[in-house]
Formats: structure tokens, C-alpha cells, sequence
């Protein structure tokens, strides 16, 4: 049988499948094995209780162990500080105290996604579906809940994106549907680009917001001012993304892109807008890419969360000054999605 | 794998079929012969199984991986998208002239399997955005490279008369490598919630083998040299001493086989006729990504299994695509593929129907998995039997092509209306082109005007 070539490749392919199934079986046991210690070695972070009552910041936390993805949180006047640990696991929060949003992700062979209203006791009041990976989230004081979702294709042949921002109630009703059909005026006319994709709502009050607005066959991305009722988003300036209100409501605080025209990539710097003069001030004193919505700690901080680049999977929660004067510095270890409880 | 098939239709006399003849009125040895499927087809289904697992398992987590583990939005993961799709459709067509020119489509095949192999050890070391975005490129010029000097192996190993069951059957495999692919790689990251190095190294195992799997198992067929044998049949024909009065000085004439590449078949009436219905077709296919969010905007059920509704429609795919191969060998295939748009159109009014839940839902999804059993291979099957073998890998290159840039131009024309005019809007629109354009695609292809050209006939062993 082996001494005819057709033989002699059938026996080699039968090594080959040998290998490689030996190869992969014995890497995979191995990397479950080390995942099962890693998910039950205990979290080394410093945990306490009572946070909650005060004003404090909850987040999720990222440091590896029993409670990875937990969200957690810590005192206002100590961001650095022992945390309170709760007992759900998000992607990304925001809250407001009594209530708090949370995306997240059900693994399994169907990975699904979904957002869930939680209460003080972190009960589940309404869930629904996302179609695709948590993205951002906001809730606003008058109880609407904004959520970006990236819908991704799944088949080889038809990858590429889009984004699904909606805005519901608090019993995950409806209230905007999906925000790529409102009417979006663009310099005073009606446009329709048709790869449009809104994303990062920041709300001003239960019927005005801003988000970001990009079309990538126009190649603009605008900061837009949207109506609930009238169902409409108003370009206001170019190049803002990520809008996030100051507590005063006098500024936002975005991302922009600040990469060469043509780069592979996006590099995405802070920057402050004044929403009376349209005046922009870029952060540079934040050199690294931050692509994050950020959040005002008060007036005059922002907090954003920062991958490390040694670490997969652990973030920090920096904070960087709105006067641009020191450099940013971590305000959180080990956390993402910061949302501030005042 | 080669235990239910024999090696090539000519040896079908020997009684060891077991599941593919279905009685009929022939022959037992007749139809045993008919309904085989050559082991190389299977083989190269194999490969694509294998290689499907292995992109498909990395294609469906690397949005999760760029924000989940490297902590950037998706945003940045989608920018490269459209340059590839385009290079992608090019390097396809000259992937199936290498193939043609040289006569050897296994081994163009294997550099664009093997490409892609090499992207998975890549991306064991990739960090950071720009590599892993450099890799998918790399993957997708491979798989450009690969897809029709693939499907001239099929073409060539497969019985002329059942093309379309080949295809089907090498389809079928294809489809449920695609499925088990990201059901696998979810299934890995259940069990390490960071096995993104053990998603890649499965992934590369499975290519590896793939490209194994075509190097040692499929023959090194030469189409160009089997058509001219072929058709020269005797010594005087091949060449060989005893000619009249050529010049007999190249007494190895097996070296030069058959007609020389030449572009020409683009100008054949019937490969014009059958670009042109596929073009217009092709205009009227939206991408699935457009039904599954009108599917998604629609109701809860669907955007709760939104990460599955793929699966309902490659599952229909894959059962149907044999079974329906083998139905257009019989009733023509020209006629199955213009058919099947009509289902396609079935499937838009499925989602823009006001009947929000679960059966329309599956409706849609069946309907959009048997539109591609029904095109997919066919076309490949039917552009196979329709150009000479010198040019074959080169026409089915091109009709793949043509079929996924007007595809491309849909989806861009299809936002136009979804925007203007709202996505149910959009798709009753689309829908009622269809109910137009497919009876007057049919009108076109009628009565086997897509059958071989009459010149070409030459070719087929008497």
C-alpha cells in the first residue's frame, strides 16, 4: 500500500491530521486548564462596603480573577481606593444611583447581547436585545437610556459594520427607534447619506442630545444636535465624536482624530468643546489613542478608560485636567466604563 | 472520505456506491455512473471545509477581539473593509488566468490556500490594529487567488453531465465549514473567556490541514492537456511519428495541450448572454446583512438570535445545495439560477411583510439559504460547461466576479432607497424588480441558449 505514491500521500496526510489534531487538543487543554485557575484565583484588589451610600464612581471592573467584569465601585473623594464589589457582571454601566444600565455579553455557542435595567439591589426591572457587541451607554437624570450596538456581519464574504444607536425608557420601550432614521440636516439641508452610523449619545434633557454622526462615503463626521420630538439630528460642527455633556452643560468633551490624512488608523485625541463659542481645545497633553466616551468627574476633570498594553483584557481609568495644565494620570486601576453617582 | 465515491467517472463500473444512485428508469451501472460524485470533488470540499472552520471561526470573534482585548471600537476594524472586497473581486479573475496559463489549477489553488494559512501564524503574533488588518487582506487576496482555479478542479474531475451536483456537493461542505467555524470559536471562548490565541491556533490547525488536504490528496489535473487528448485521439492526432505531413520534429506534443488562453470567450454570444443575466440579477441582490436588519428592526425575535439568523441560512444552504445541483443538471441550470432569484424576492417580502415573529423570521431565512443553493454553484457549474477548457478557471473567475461587483453596487444603490424611502419601503421596492426582472431573464436564457457553443462541442468525449 505505501509504496505507491497515492499511498504514500494518503499516509502522510493521516501524520499530518495526527499532529495537528495532537497539537491543538494538547494547546487548548492547556490554555483551559491555566483559564479555569485564572477565573478562580481570587481578584487582588482591595475590597470594602458602604460605598454605595455615598457619592461615589461605578464601573466595571478589569482586574483578572473570581471577580473580572464585575462591576464595582468606589469612593468619590478616594478613586484609588478599596472598592465595593456588586454582583453583576457588565460590559459597560451608567447610572444614576437608585437605577443603572448595563450592557452585556451571554456567552455560549450563540453568543448573545442584551441591556438590562438594574435597581438598587441590582434586580433586573427590563432587559432587551442588542443586536451586536455593547458599545456605549447613557442614562440621563429624566430616565432615558441611550445604547450603541455594533452590528457586524458574520459571513466571510459580507464583514463591515454598522452601528445601532437607540434611545428607550426605563421599562425598554421605545422611544426613538433607531437614530439613523431620523432626518439628519447637514448645513441647513436634508441629507441621506446611506452609510450613515450614529453613535455615543450624551443627553441634555429628556428631549434634546448630541451624538456623533459619520458617513464614511462623505467622509465627514459631525457632531449633531438631535430632537426627540421632531425626530431630528442638526449638524453642529465637523470632526466630534463621542460627545459627553459637562455637569454644568456649557462644554462637551469628544474624541477627534487627529491622524494624518490617509493613515491606516485613527489616532484619537481629547479635546473640549465650548458649546457657547464653538471654541475647541485639544487635550495633547494625552498623547496616547483614547477611544472611549468620556465622563466628567466634576467641572473641570475627565475620566476615560485605557487599555494596557501589556495586559489584554485590563484597563485603567485615567483623568486628565480641561485646562490641559498637568498630564493625565490613572484615577481607577484596573476599571472600565466609569459612570460618576454625585 | 473517498469510501462512498470512486476515483473518476470512468472506472463507475464498480459496485461500491452506496448512498448516491436513486432508482429511476436506467440502468443500475447507468445510474450509479450519473449520480457519483468524483472522490477529488469531495476532496476539494474537504479542503474547503476545512479551510472555512478556519477563517470563518476567525472572521466571526475579531470584531469581539479588537474591543474586547485590544480595547478598540469596531469603527477602526471597519475601515478596511471595502478596499479589500474590491481587490478581493480582481485578484480572482487573475487567479483563473494564472490557473489557465499554466494549466496547473492545483497548484494556483494551493499558493491561495497556503496564503492564507500564513495569515494564521500571523496572527499569532499580530499586535495592534494595522497588523491584524493587514492579515485580513492578506486572507482575502488568498481566497481571491484560490476560487476559481478551485472550481476548475471540480469542473475538471466532475462528469460534465452532473457539474451541478459537483458543485453542489463541494458547496455543501463549503457552507458547513462556514457554519461550524464561529459556533466553534464562541464555543472556545465559553470555555476560556480570553482563548483568542486558542481561537487562532484551532484556526491555523484547520488550514494547515486544509492545504495538506490539497497537496497530498488532489490529483495534479491538467485540463488543458486532458481536453486536447480528448479530442486527438490518435497517434497522428497527438503528433506522434505516422503524421501527415506536419512537421514531426516535436515528437514530445504532449507538452503543448490544446487551444492557447485567449480572452476571446468574452466575446462569445453565450457567455456575453450569461454575464449580462448575471449582472442583472446581480443588481437586484441586496446583501444578507440589509434582510437581517430589516429582520432585526422588525421584531424581538430576531435581534434576540441575530447573532444565529446566518446559521438558519447557511443550514438550508448546505442541505439544499446537492439535492439542487443535482435538479438543474436535470431541468437546466441557467433556469435554476434565473429561479431562484424569484425566491430571493421571497425572501425580501418575508421581511418586509407587517407580520412580525418567528415564521416569517425562518421564512426569510430558508428562502435566502435555498436562493444561494440555487446560484452559488450553479453559476459555477453552468460557466464551466459553457467556455472551452483553455479558458475555463479565467470564465468562471469573471462570472464570479461580475456577480460580486454588481452585488457590491446593489448593497451601495440598495442604501440609496433604504434611507430615502425606509427599509420595508426599500424592500418591496427591490422585490417588485425582481418579479419584473427574473421572467425576463428567463426569456434569455430560454430553450438552452445557455448550452455550450456549438464550436465547443469538439471537446467532449464522443
Amino acid at each position: 500500500m505505501t509504496d505507491r505514491p497515492a499511498g504514500r500521500s494518503r499516509a502522510a496526510f493521516a501524520v499530518l491530521v495526527l499532529v495537528v489534531l495532537t497539537g491543538t487538543t494538547w494547546y487548548a487543554a492547556a490554555e483551559l486548564q491555566r483559564a479555569r485557575a485564572e477565573q478562580n484565583a481570587p481578584t487582588r484588589v482591595e475590597v470594602t462596603e458602604d460605598v454605595l451610600d455615598g457619592p461615589h464612581v461605578l464601573f466595571r471592573g478589569t482586574a483578572p480573577g473570581e471577580l473580572y467584569g464585575r462591576v464595582a465601585a468606589v469612593a468619590l473623594d478616594d478613586l484609588s481606593g478599596p472598592r465595593e464589589v456588586t454582583p453583576v457582571v457588565c460590559d459597560r454601566v451608567s447610572s444614576q444611583g437608585a437605577t443603572t444600565v448595563c450592557l452585556r455579553t451571554r456567552r455560549g455557542v450563540v453568543t448573545t447581547y442584551e441591556a438590562d435595567v438594574l435597581d438598587a439591589e441590582w434586580r433586573t426591572t427590563a432587559t432587551w436585545s442588542l443586536p451586536g457587541i455593547p458599545s456605549r451607554t447613557q442614562l440621563s437624570p429624566d430616565g432615558l437610556v441611550a445604547t450603541t450596538a455594533f452590528v457586524t456581519g458574520h459571513s466571510y464574504s459580507q464583514a463591515g459594520f454598522s452601528t445601532e444607536t437607540m434611545v428607550r425608557d426605563l421599562d425598554g420601550a421605545k422611544v426613538s427607534g433607531n437614530l439613523e432614521d431620523f432626518t439628519l440636516v447637514a448645513d441647513g439641508e436634508r441629507v441621506a447619506p446611506v452609510d450613515r452610523n450614529v453613535w455615543g449619545v450624551t443627553f441634555v434633557d429628556d428631549r434634546y442630545f448630541y451624538a456623533t454622526v459619520r458617513s464614511r462615503s462623505l467622509d465627514r463626521t459631525w457632531l449633531v444636535r438631535g430632537d426627540l420630538t421632531e425626530r431630528t439630528l442638526v449638524t453642529v460642527l465637523d470632526d466630534v465624536e463621542c460627545p459627553s455633556l459637562s455637569p454644568d452643560g456649557s462644554r462637551l468633551a469628544f474624541k477627534r482624530d487627529v491622524a494624518a490624512d490617509g493613515a491606516a488608523t485613527q489616532h484619537w485625541t481629547p479635546a473640549v468643546l465650548d458649546l457657547a463659542t464653538l471654541e475647541v481645545t485639544v487635550l495633547d497633553a494625552e498623547q496616547r489613542t483614547v477611544d472611549d466616551q468620556m465622563t466628567w468627574l466634576d467641572d473641570t476633570t475627565l475620566l476615560y478608560g485605557l487599555p494596557r498594553a501589556d495586559e489584554p483584557g485590563t484597563t485603567d481609568v485615567w483623568s486628565l485636567a480641561v485646562d490641559g495644565t498637568s498630564k493625565p494620570a490613572v484615577a481607577i486601576p484596573q476599571a472600565w466604563s466609569p459612570s460618576v453617582v454625585g | 472520505m473517498s469510501g462512498l465515491v470512486s476515483a473518476a467517472p470512468a472506472e463507475a463500473g464498480s459496485p461500491t456506491s452506496t448512498s448516491h444512485g436513486r432508482p429511476r428508469k436506467r440502468s443500475r451501472d447507468a445510474r450509479r455512473r450519473a449520480g457519483r460524485v468524483p472522490s477529488t470533488v469531495v476532496t476539494l470540499g474537504v479542503v474547503s471545509f476545512l479551510t472555512d472552520v478556519s477563517s470563518e471561526a476567525v472572521m466571526a470573534v475579531l470584531p469581539l477581539y479588537v474591543t474586547a482585548a485590544l480595547g478598540m471600537s469596531v469603527i477602526a476594524y471597519g475601515v478596511v473593509d471595502g478596499l479589500v472586497q474590491g481587490a478581493g473581486a480582481l485578484v480572482r479573475v487573475a487567479g483563473g488566468w494564472a490557473a489557465d496559463r499554466t494549466d496547473r489549477p492545483k497548484w494556483v489553488a494551493a499558493v491561495g490556500y497556503g496564503l492564507s494559512a500564513l495569515t494564521r501564524v500571523g496572527l499569532l503574533f499580530a499586535a495592534g490594529l494595522p497588523a491584524i488588518a493587514s492579515l485580513v487582506v492578506t486572507d482575502r487576496i488568498g481566497k481571491g487567488i484560490r476560487t476559481a482555479p478551485r472550481d476548475a478542479l471540480i469542473a475538471a474531475a466532475a462528469n460534465p453531465r452532473n457539474l451541478g451536483r459537483s458543485f453542489g456537493v463541494h458547496r455543501a461542505l463549503d457552507t458547513a465549514g462556514a457554519t461550524l467555524g464561529p459556533l466553534l470559536a464562541f464555543a472556545i471562548l465559553w470555555a476560556i473567556p480570553d482563548g483568542w490565541t486558542t481561537i487562532f491556533v484551532v484556526s491555523l490547525g484547520a488550514a494547515v490541514l486544509g492545504v495538506g488536504a490539497l497537496v497530498l490528496l488532489v490529483p495534479d489535473l491538467r485540463p488543458r492537456q486532458a481536453a486536447w487528448l480528448r479530442t486527438h485521439r490518435t497517434r497522428e492526432d497527438r503528433g506522434l511519428p505516422k503524421c501527415k505531413g506536419c512537421t514531426c520534429d516535436a515528437a514530445g506534443g504532449l507538452e503543448l495541450a490544446g487551444r492557447p488562453f485567449s480572452w476571446s470567450f468574452l466575446r462569445g454570444g453565450a457567455t456575453v448572454r450569461l454575464l449580462v443575466v448575471a449582472g442583472v440579477l446581480g443588481l437586484l441582490t441586496v446583501g444578507d446583512g440589509f434582510i437581517y436588519l430589516a429582520l432585526q428592526d422588525r421584531d424581538g425575535f430576531a435581534t434576540h438570535w441575530f447573532p444565529l439568523l446566518y446559521v438558519g441560512t447557511n443550514a438550508t444552504y448546505m442541505l439544499l445545495a446537492a439535492p439542487i445541483g443535482r435538479l438543474a443538471d436535470r431541468v437546466g441550470r441557467a433556469r435554476v439560477l434565473v429561479w431562484g432569484h424569484a425566491l430571493l424576492a421571497g425572501a425580501y417580502v418575508c421581511a418586509a411583510v407587517p407580520f412580525p415573529g418567528a415564521a416569517t423570521t425562518i421564512a426569510a431565512l430558508v428562502l435566502l439559504g435555498t436562493f444561494y443553493a440555487m446560484t452559488d454553484g450553479v453559476l459555477a457549474a453552468l460557466t464551466s460547461a459553457l467556455v472551452p477548457t483553455a479558458v475555463r478557471a479565467t470564465a468562471i473567475g469573471t462570472a464570479q466576479t461580475v456577480t460580486a461587483v454588481v452585488r457590491m453596487v446593489a448593497s451601495a444603490g440598495f442604501g440609496v432607497l433604504w434611507y430615502a424611502f425606509g427599509s420595508v419601503e426599500a424592500l418591496w421596492i427591490v422585490a417588485a424588480a425582481l418579479v419584473v426582472a427574473v421572467p425576463v431573464c428567463a426569456y434569455l436564457v430560454r430553450g438552452g441558449r445557455l448550452e455550450r457553443d456549438a464550436d465547443l462541442v469538439e471537446e467532449i468525449a464522443a
